[in-house]
């Protein structure tokens, strides 16, 4: 799947299926500081992501 | 994961609520939640003129929606800080949004009204630019609010901001900014009175809220936010809440209703600055001090 990720944009591939939860243990994120977006939907931790799947992994800390 | 209110396909869970959410029943939790900090705190009634301070981020775009929704008089004001292609992106953000639903904004330039960029005044001061920026937007925010005649500044500040400020206060015992760490702090001569509505819902959830709500906001980060010490402590926050759903809510809430009234909310001697007349415990304000330097 293709994993959208920011500051600053970049984009990864990762082997798919997995659900949600496993992705951001595999990339080391703790859930508490993104949100998960396929297809401007928000997913929740259960949801399983497709090998041809799209998604954003978009952070939620910002300053100012 | 379901809906907790129509048993839907869920699209955000909130642990510390032991909850999860379809997207349009999160949208009226958050709008209830701050609905319901609003009438807590008393923070302000459906009559009086409203002023939000809007950057172009997910928190106050999304508060300003929420007010807007709730019935509130509310207009934006937007402090461009010639912060390069950021200032100039968040501004059409935040022009675009205030045009979809024909709410007032007001831009004011810090370049072209004070006469200097936060870049320029990094430079000068050789310091964090979070810190004259932090004091920039106190300043120029009050400033319009009080000169335009509005009743109440409201900032978006979040539950995790808030938890993190009072977080670093704590490490530093800073008795001060301890006590004048309230969920309202009323007006005064030549201060605006000023609220903090979104205190009881966190970051991810205001993101969530304007993602679900179709908020185009600012996803990018300031370029210059490498120095921010409050965004590394909710980094280090989020691991704690992660661990312990909650937490930072009980820390937070526990402060505003058992531990703040014990740092007294000290007014020192004000008295107008020599150069702008705002109040100031010196002979000029530090906003006037920082502009003398940053100016070129
Ligand atoms: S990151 Fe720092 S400089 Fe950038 S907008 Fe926020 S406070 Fe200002
Ligand atoms: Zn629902
Ligand atoms: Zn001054």
């Amino acid at each position: 799947m293709k994993v959208i990720r920011r500051h600053p944009r970049r984009e990864i591939h990762i082997e798919g299926p997995m659900t949600v939860r496993a992705l951001l243990e595999h990339l080391d994120i703790v859930p508490e500081t993104v949100l998960v977006i396929r297809d401007s939907d928000l997913l929740t931790r259960d949801q399983r992501l497709e090998a041809d799947d799209t998604v954003e992994l978009r952070p939620v800390i910002s300053g100012g | 994961m379901r809906c907790r209110v129509c048993r839907g396909s869920a699209a955000i869970e909130v642990k510390r609520h032991n909850a999860a959410f379809c997207g349009q029943h999160f949208i009226d939790h958050v709008r209830r939640q701050v609905g319901r900090t609003i009438h807590d705190h008393a923070m302000f009634g459906p009559d009086e003129r409203l002023a939000v301070g809007v950057s172009g981020g997910k928190d106050s775009l999304a508060l300003w929606d929420i007010l807007h929704h709730l019935g509130y008089r509310a207009e934006g004001i937007y402090l461009d800080l010639g912060i390069g292609a950021y200032s100039q992106d968040s501004l059409s953000r935040v022009e675009a949004f205030a045009e979809e639903r024909d709410l007032i904004l007001h831009s004011v330039s810090l370049l072209q009204h004070y006469g200097f960029s936060i870049p320029d005044a990094a430079k000068a001061t050789r310091r964090t630019p979070c810190s004259a920026c932090g004091l920039s937007k106190r300043y120029v925010l009050n400033e319009e609010a009080t000169r335009r005649g509005f009743d109440v500044l409201v900032m978006g500040h979040n539950l995790d901001d808030e938890a993190a400020t009072l977080f670093s206060n704590v490490l530093n015992w800073n008795m001060e900014y301890l006590g004048r760490q309230r969920p309202v702090l009323p007006a005064s001569d030549g201060l605006a009175k000023k609220v903090k509505p979104l205190i009881r819902v966190a970051e991810r959830e205001t993101a969530a809220y304007a993602v679900l709500a179709g908020i185009d906001y600012e996803v990018e980060e300031c370029p210059l936010v490498g120095g921010n010490t409050v965004n590394r402590l909710k980094e280090w926050m989020a691991m704690l809440e992660h661990d312990s759903p909650g937490v930072t809510q009980h820390f937070l809430g526990g402060f505003f209703g058992r531990a703040s009234h014990a740092f007294a909310v000290d007014i020192p001697d004000l008295h107008p600055c020599s150069k702008c007349e705002r109040p100031t415990t010196g002979e000029r304000c530090a906003f006037c001090r920082l502009q003398e330097r940053a100016v070129t």
